[in-house]
């Protein structure tokens, strides 16, 4: 369409008014705004525009992070607690999908840049396929924490005492007393500010039986819903950039379907990729900071 | 740098996008190898992350191993698959700057934390918990 346009204004004359009109640059690259004098005028405004976005999302994460700075800093006793109800192992897994998913976003800007269709293609559909398998990880881990009743603030309830888990059991295995040590070693204690469960209180949904905590078994501290309620903010905010993120990949492929994409056009290629790679970088402080707690 | 490619050398389909002429290397090209090792780096480290966690190393210490892991995997990602080693350095200055903004916000934060902790104590003791 810009191409016509071009033809259009260059029937004014050479020397009509406007002058891009003429400019081959702009008869010869249909991609190539108006606005802009070359390709890498183009490029390099979009470069701009996308790494400033990327500031606005570090900014805009930066507040949740500050929440969860606040929180453990102020009480990590429920931050030791809180994350045996995680599972480090999808965890794991998400950070490696995740990854593997940078790669083929990073290799896609590569393929757009040396005009590679067929390869483009396979690294965008790729990036998508893995950020699908990371939602679905998150869907498995949701749903279990909807089941399991962790969730947050006052609608924390879990089905089992932390003593029952097995992420727990594993970590004091070899050493049942241990337990309360390891607890009050993390500074400000569990004990001055612990609420013991009563005996007598049901668990949770249709718990008829009185669990009787195991000697050494921590004391559930005050406020556990709350590191949920950090945890859901967290992973929910980037679970909402990771479904920003497929969208932007399939608008990319049908572009690349196109055939938009070459040498002197495959910034929209670069831009998704670099948010992509943030997406990836903002789970891998995630990662360490909601499932590696010790 | 050796490995620095010129964008559409030796690709078949770059023809029709080439018209455009002179301006087509726009930006450094990253070589296949360097992504793969980038991305072995990165996933050893987690591997390394995870690892981390079975041994207690007491205190905060394992919290700061996690914390440097984490700002080398992230550093890994920003400096190749986000391209800032080859990207103008603007770029660089004000990702780093709004870390900087980011960190002075929380330490700010973190400065102020105990602010109310006496009230809620004692709310606390009114409640009778």
């Amino acid at each position: 369409m810009a191409q016509l346009v071009a033809e259009q204004l260059s029937e004014h004359g050479p020397s009509g008014g406007h002058g891009h009109a003429q400019d081959p640059e702009h008869a010869q690259n249909p991609y190539l705004a108006h606005h802009f004098d070359t390709p890498r005028h183009q490029f390099e405004a979009g470069k701009l525009g996308i790494w400033i976005f990327l500031i606005t999302e570090i900014l805009f994460f930066g507040g949740l992070f500050c929440a969860y700075a606040i929180y453990r800093s102020l009480h990590p006793e429920v931050f030791i607690y809180a994350h045996y109800y995680l599972d480090t192992f999808w965890g794991a897994v998400n950070t490696g999908v995740l990854i593997l998913s940078s790669l083929t976003a990073a290799w896609a800007v590569r393929n757009a840049q040396l005009g590679q269709r067929q390869m483009l293609i396979f690294n965008i559909v790729a990036t998508v396929i893995l950020a699908c398998c990371f939602l679905c990880v998150k869907y498995v881990e949701y749903s279990h924490k909807f089941h399991e009743r962790t969730l947050p603030g006052r609608y924390f309830n879990p089905e089992h005492e932390v003593w029952e888990l097995p992420s727990y059991q594993k970590a004091h295995a070899h050493a049942a007393g241990h337990t309360a040590a390891a607890l009050e070693s993390h500074g400000e204690a569990a004990a001055p500010q612990a609420e013991p469960v009563p005996p007598g209180t049901p668990p949770a949904l249709g718990g008829a039986e009185v669990k009787q905590a195991p000697p050494g078994a921590p004391v559930r501290p005050r406020n556990v819903g709350v590191f949920f309620s950090i945890y859901f903010c967290m992973t929910g905010l980037h679970g909402i950039h990771v479904v920003a993120g497929i969208i932007t990949w399939l608008w990319i492929l049908r572009k690349t379907l196109r055939g938009e994409f070459g040498p002197s056009n495959f910034g929209a290629v670069d831009y998704a990729a670099l948010y992509w790679h943030l997406v990836d970088l903002i789970w891998i402080y995630l990662f360490p900071l909601l499932y590696l707690i010790h | 740098m050796s490995d620095h490619k010129h964008a559409g050398n030796g690709s078949p389909e770059s023809g029709d996008e080439q018209r455009g002429g002179h301006d087509t290397e726009l930006a450094h090209v990253t070589p296949v190898r360097l992504l793969l090792t980038i991305w072995g780096a990165l996933m050893v480290l987690t591997v390394m992350t995870v690892g981390v966690t079975l041994v207690d190393f007491g205190g905060q210490t394992n919290f700061v191993i996690a914390m440097a892991i984490a700002t080398v995997k992230a550093g890994l990602v920003a400096t190749y698959f986000m391209h800032l080693r080859w990207d103008r350095p603007f770029h660089t200055l004000i990702f780093l700057g709004s870390l900087l903004f980011v960190s002075l916000f929380i330490s700010m934060t973190l400065l102020d934390k105990s602010e109310y902790e006496g009230s809620i104590q004692e709310m606390y003791l009114k409640k009778g918990q």
